[in-house]
C-alpha cells in the first residue's frame, strides 16, 4: 500500500512521564515528540522551529537531557521523563531562570525561551556555577535572534547565583545601560 | 525539488528490542526498510518526503546495541552509544582521546545527547544538491548538479571524484581510521569485522551508498584495539562558523615518536573526499623522518599533490596542506 500522509495510521499506546506526571496516549508511530507534546497533549510551550535540528527552539529534557524534541519519534519515549518548560514554575512561582530571564530582558520575542530555559536548567543541575564559556557551550545549540545573547548569558549567571543560595542582584548597568 | 514540510508522512514502524530481532525485521522487510538511530540525518529526509521508507526499524530499544564496554584488545563501544557518551566516557578519554574530542565537536549538545555513534559514521552526504532531492546520479539520475558549470560547490571535494563530488560529513569517521577501529556488520546468520577504513565507500564503489552498509546489514558496534592507546593525537575541524556546523575539512592523526623520530603515524582527512581518506602517501613520507619543521612542510606538500579543485572549492587545498602541517608538528590536540 502506497503511504500516504492523509492515510490514517493506526495509533500507537505509551506510557511517559511529563512533568512528573505519569501519561497513557495514544498516537501515530510517525509523530515526533513535539508534535505528541503540543497536539495530543496540549503543551504548546514547546515551540515548532526548524523542524532540522538547526535552531534548538523545541528542546526538552528527556531523563534530565537536553534533546531536540522535533528529532525524537514519540514512540521513542516510553517510560522515559520527559520535562518541558510548562513544568519549570512551582504554582504560581517561577523558576529562578525564569525570574531571571524576564528580570533581565533576556527574553524578546521569546520563540528561543522555552528550549533555551530547559537547556540552561539541565546546565545548573550539572554545574551550579558555571562559567560564562561553559553557559556559551551548554547553549550553543539554541539559537536567538533577538538578543545578542548577551542577556541570555547574563541571565543564566544570576538564577544559577540565586539557586546557590546567593542574595545577588541583576548590576543596574545589566538593566539600564551605561550611564 | 524539495519542499519542506514538517510532518513525517507515515511509515510502518518496528521496535525490536535485540539484535536478533532488528535482524529479522530486516530480512524479512526487504530494500525498502530504514534504520532508525539517533534519528538526526533521517527525519531531515523524511520531513522533506525525499526519502519515503515503507517500514522504518527504530533501534532506541535494543538494549544491547548501547554502551562502552573493555575489552582484551580495548574498547567496543554499541553503535546506538550516544555521542555524549563516547565524548565522557573515562577509558576513551583516556586512551583514545582523539575520538572522544572529535564527537565532543559534533554539532550541538542536544545532537550530541541523541545521536549516536553508529548514525554519525553512516550518515548520509550533506551536498544540497542530492539533500534537496535532485535527481542526480547519487539520487539514481544522470547528471551531477554541483560539477556543473555555474554549480555552487564550495563544500565538496577536491580528491575521489568519480561523478559525484559530494563529501562524506562525519567527524568521527576519520578519528575511528586513524584509530584503526573495526566495524561490527551483522546480517542474518553473518557477523563481518571490517576495517573502518573499508567501511566508507565512494562513488565508484557504489554511488548510491557512502558506506558498504545494504539494506540487510546492521553496524552493531565499533571496536578500538589498542594498537594506539595512549599515542600522540591531533584534532582540528575547520568550521565555517566558531560555535558549531558540519566540517569544511577536519584531521585526525595518530602517531608514535622515538627519539624525536616519527616511528609511526596515521593521517586522515574528511570533507574532502566522498569517503574519509587516509593520506597514505604522507604517512609513508614521514615514518622513520625527525619531528621536525621540515618534515611537517613535507608532509603537507605530499597531502596536496593529487588534488583537483572544483570552481569553489581550491581554498581545501591551501587548507588541507597546513593542517596536515600543524598534524604533523606534534603538538597534542
Amino acid at each position: 500500500m502506497e503511504n500516504s500522509p492523509n492515510r490514517p495510521a493506526g495509533k500507537v499506546p505509551i506510557s511517559l512521564i511529563v512533568n512528573g506526571e505519569h501519561t497513557e496516549i495514544a498516537f501515530a508511530p510517525h509523530k515526533t515528540l513535539l508534535e505528541v507534546l503540543r497536539e495530543d497533549l496540549g503543551l504548546t510551550g514547546t515551540k515548532h522551529g526548524c523542524e532540522l535540528g538547526e535552531c534548538g527552539t523545541c528542546a526538552v529534557l528527556m531523563d534530565g537531557q537536553p534533546v531536540l524534541s522535533c528529532l525524537v519519534l514519540g514512540v521513542a519515549c516510553s517510560g522515559r521523563s520527559i520535562s518541558t518548560v510548562e513544568g519549570m514554575a512551582d504554582g504560581p512561582t517561577l523558576h529562578p531562570l525564569q525570574k531571571a530571564f524576564a528580570d533581565l530582558g533576556a527574553a524578546q520575542c521569546g520563540y528561543c525561551t522555552p528550549g533555551l530555559l530547559l537547556t540552561a536548567e539541565a546546565l545548573l543541575l550539572d554545574n551550579p556555577s558555571p562559567t560564562r564559556q561553559a553557559i556559551k557551550e551548554a547553549l550553543a545549540g539554541n539559537l536567538c535572534r533577538c538578543t545578542g545573547y548577551i542577556k541570555i548569558y547574563e541571565a543564566v549567571e544570576l538564577a544559577a547565583a540565586w539557586m546557590r543560595g546567593e542574595s545577588a542582584e541583576p548590576a543596574r548597568e545589566i538593566l539600564y545601560g551605561q550611564r | 525539488m524539495a519542499v519542506i514540510r514538517d510532518m513525517i508522512p507515515a511509515f510502518e514502524l518496528f521496535q525490536p528490542t535485540s539484535v536478533d530481532d532488528a535482524l529479522s525485521l530486516l530480512a524479512q522487510h526487504g530494500d525498502d526498510t530504514w534504520v532508525l538511530a539517533g534519528g538526526l540525518d533521517s527525519f531531515d529526509w523524511f520531513k522533506d518526503r525525499i526519502k519515503r521508507p515503507k517500514v522504518v526499524v527504530e533501534l532506541s530499544g535494543v538494549e544491547e546495541l548501547k554502551g562502552i564496554r573493555s575489552t582484551e584488545d580495548g574498547v567496543e563501544i554499541g553503535a546506538m552509544t550516544t555521542l555524549t557518551e563516547v565524548a565522557t566516557n573515562s577509558e576513551i578519554l583516556a586512551n583514545y582521546g582523539l575520538l572522544a574530542k572529535a564527537a565532543s565537536q559534533v554539532a550541538t549538545p542536544q545532537i550530541r545527547n541523541q545521536g549516536t555513534l553508529g548514525g554519525n559514521v553512516s550518515q548520509d552526504t550533506r551536498c544540497w544538491y542530492y539533500r534537496g532531492g535532485w535527481p542526480c546520479y547519487r539520487a539514481g539520475g544522470n547528471i551531477c548538479y554541483a560539477s556543473a558549470p555555474q554549480a555552487m560547490n564550495r563544500e565538496h571535494c577536491i580528491f575521489g571524484a568519480d561523478r559525484c563530488v559530494a563529501v562524506n560529513p562525519s567527524d568521527t569517521a576519520p578519528t575511528l581510521i586513524a584509530l584503526d577501529a573495526k566495524m561490527i556488520v551483522k546480517r542474518a546468520n553473518r557477523e563481518r569485522v571490517i576495517d573502518a577504513e573499508d567501511f566508507f565507500i565512494g562513488p565508484g564503489t557504489d554511488i548510491t551508498r557512502m558506506t558498504v552498509l545494504r539494506p540487510g546489514d546492521l553496524l552493531t558496534s565499533i571496536r578500538i584495539p589498542a594498537t594506539w592507546a595512549g599515542a600522540s593525537f591531533y584534532w582540528e575541524k575547520v568550521e565555517d562558523r566558531k560555535s558549531w556546523d558540519f566540517a569544511l575539512v577536519s584531521v585526525a592523526r595518530a602517531m608514535r615518536v622515538s627519539n624525536g623520530s616519527i616511528t609511526e603515524a596515521r593521517v586522515v582527512v574528511n570533507g574532502v573526499a566522498p569517503y574519509p581518506m587516509r593520506l597514505d602517501a604522507v604517512e609513508a613520507a614521514v615514518r622513520g623522518r625527525p619531528l621536525s619543521e621540515e618534515t611537517a612542510q613535507m608532509g603537507g606538500e605530499v597531502a596536496i599533490r593529487r588534488a583537483k579543485a572544483l570552481r569553489h572549492n581550491d581554498y581545501k587545498l591551501p587548507l588541507i596542506r597546513n593542517l596536515v602541517r600543524r598534524a604533523l608538528r606534534g603538538r597534542p590536540a
